[in-house]
């Protein structure tokens, strides 16, 4: 087996190690709850038969190993079990708005990583620019402004001054693309607006570093074009930070996402997660939980492994 | 102390206008009973009054004012953070320090739970613990501060790894210094001001993180006045607003007042941290 493949291997059995112990403690924590759930949930005045019903339903009777394992069996097939507090199958409450946040995430995505690729490019070409000057104090500006803050001064500009946009964006399952993609343009935004500077600063530094190792002056001297010298031999080297900088934000998108929705009042499954963790609802907690968590932790394995391969150096190992 | 007097003559224009700022909400906070005209959760007008006198900012949708509520504000949100920040700090640099002195597997295994809970993102982690512990200010201090903990671990640890390959810390040890002593006369001193930096980024994370959660209204809760939560009441007044008299425009700014609050205390402190790195990092002009 060649090194690069082992690298890999060895960094994609450490995620899904990962990954498993998450799972545990997601499941775990819940377990560590003072008293049992029946009792929390149905009050002292309880009866022992409804104790014992509430019990059987939710499936509490056995030991929590077993318990574990059906529950993670189910997880992975999509069947998260019952919700505590409707008591209907949490994959019918959440199927839906796991693809709408999906959706407000790529779409984000889909704006944000073209134009901070390019312009962080453009920002370390034209190193100490005004166009950089402005690069690093939007930065600033991204890093100390809180989310919400900038979800309400897009809303009252674009959809209660201009009227352009509107500010709920209440979509359901048959909202045409058109439309949906018009009525989250201001959360999808809002995303943009977040985690542009970051990306648009990392690429800029991966670049600038490059740009200063000795074989691109060396290609300058031999005389190569300037976009030559972009293109054939700083390219290939900065794509794997780049592959980096664009997965590390897309996982910080997936969670940047519930305090948007919850501002926008968007149907996705962060708005899911804040009213089961107001209404102490366990189960659906576990479920968002597990699959905010397991997003996140899989796009940062992919982010590594992406850049393992993009890596010439690992790819012509001496 | 007059190391820093004589640096502070030098500092350029963004430093001073984040010591500004962050004094400013010093004062704020501190003074707030003194400063602030009305009670924090008093009624006392109409409710969503306009912004003229006695009022400066108006009422709220309980008749509550707002501007002594954002002063009391400044004492709530700021004063949970600033708590929340020293835990995470005491624990998370002790147990970095002492994880990198001691070594061996102390360390690795530290180092490995340590990874394994930044997996989660923070967000998530505190949503799933706040339904067990539920919400109340002594949990959400510890949750966050536990949390956060984890990231100036990190930090600390690898500070301290890079002074620990010193020739004077291998003298100490052949002198056979105690573990403690060999951390507080060696490795604290030279740590310090990456560490003072990183307190700075780490009070704007968890300030950011509790404003948060209080605007999901998970965080601190009312009558308590708390900027995130002042948000959240405010938000739907938004819709309201109206660009054909300033009286009417002002309901837009409602949600924006303590929003804004948090972005700019937050950019205060940012400065500060530009400066003191900058500083601690040796490169003078």
């Amino acid at each position: 087996m060649s090194s690069i493949q082992s690298i890999i291997l060895k960094r994609l059995l450490s995620g899904l190690l990962t990954l498993w112990i998450v799972t545990v403690i997601i499941f775990g924590a819940i377990e560590l709850l003072p008293g049992d759930i029946a009792t929390e949930k149905l009050g002292q005045a309880a009866t022992p038969e409804s104790l014992a019903a509430f019990r059987e339903k939710f499936d509490l009777n056995r030991p929590v190993v077993e318990r574990y394992v059906s529950w993670l069996g189910g997880a992975v097939t999509g069947d998260f079990g019952i919700s505590l507090a409707n008591q209907r199958p949490i994959s019918e409450l959440i199927g839906q708005r796991t693809a709408n946040t999906f959706f407000l995430a790529g779409y984000a995505a889909a704006i944000a990583v073209p134009i901070a690729v390019i312009s962080g490019m453009m920002a370390a070409l034209y190193n100490g620019s005004i166009f950089d000057r402005v690069l690093s104090s939007t930065t600033l500006a991204a890093i100390s402004f809180p989310e919400f803050f900038i979800a309400y001064i897009l809303i009252l500009v674009f959809a209660v001054g201009l009227g352009w946009f509107p500010s709920l964006a209440n979509v359901d399952v048959d909202t045409s693309l058109g439309e949906r993609l018009y009525k989250t343009f201001l959360p999808a935004m809002t995303l943009t607006l977040i985690v542009l500077a970051y990306m648009m600063r990392m690429t800029r530094a991966a670049i600038l570093n490059l740009l200063a190792l000795p074989y691109i002056e060396m290609a300058h001297l031999k005389g190569i074009k300037r976009w030559r010298v972009i293109a054939v031999h700083a390219l290939p080297n900065a794509l794997a930070p780049i592959i980096n900088v664009i997965a590390l934000n897309l996982a910080y998108l997936i969670v940047g996402v519930v305090l948007v929705e919850v501002v926008f009042v968007y149907p996705g499954l962060g708005q899911v997660l804040v009213d089961a963790v107001s209404n102490r609802d366990v189960t659906v907690v576990q479920a968002a939980c597990l699959i905010f968590a397991a997003t996140y932790i899989l796009l940062n394995l992919l982010a590594d492994i992406l850049s393992i391969i993009a890596n010439p150096r690992l790819l012509h190992p001496r | 102390m007059n190391n820093l007097v004589f640096h502070l003559r030098d500092a350029p224009v963004s430093a001073w206008a984040g010591i500004v700022i962050v004094a400013f909400y010093a004062v704020l906070a501190i003074l707030a009973p003194v400063l602030a005209p009305y009670a924090e959760s008093a009624s006392v007008a109409a409710q969503y009054q306009p912004w003229i006198a006695p009022h400066y900012l108006g009422t709220d949708a309980l008749g509550r004012d707002v501007m002594s509520r954002l002063i009391y504000g400044a004492r709530n949100t700021v004063g949970i953070a600033l708590a929340t920040t020293i835990l995470a700090f005491t624990l998370g640099a002790s147990w970095g320090l002492l994880a990198a002195t001691l070594g061996g597997w102390f360390d690795t295994i530290s180092a490995r739970a340590i990874d394994v809970l930044m997996a989660i993102p923070p967000l998530i982690f505190a949503l799933l613990i706040l339904t067990i512990t539920g919400t109340s200010v002594v949990a959400l201090i510890l949750v966050i501060a536990i949390l956060d903990s984890t990231r100036v671990f990190r930090l600390s640890r690898a500070v301290a790894q890079g002074i620990l390959t010193m020739d004077y810390i291998e003298v100490a040890r052949m002198r056979g210094e105690s573990v403690f002593w060999l951390i507080r006369k060696e490795v604290l001193p030279n740590a310090a001001s990456p560490l003072i930096a990183e307190f700075g980024l780490r009070f704007c994370f968890v300030f950011l993180f509790i404003s948060a959660l209080s605007f999901l209204g998970l965080g601190i809760q009312p009558p308590t006045a708390d900027w995130g939560g002042m948000v959240r009441e405010s938000a739907k007044l938004i819709a309201f607003a109206n660009f054909s008299s300033w009286q009417s425009a002002t309901f837009g700014l409602a949600p924006l007042l303590p929003a804004g609050a948090i972005a700019l205390l937050t950019i205060g402190v940012n400065l500060v941290v530009d400066w003191v790195l900058h500083l601690s990092s040796g490169l003078k002009e």
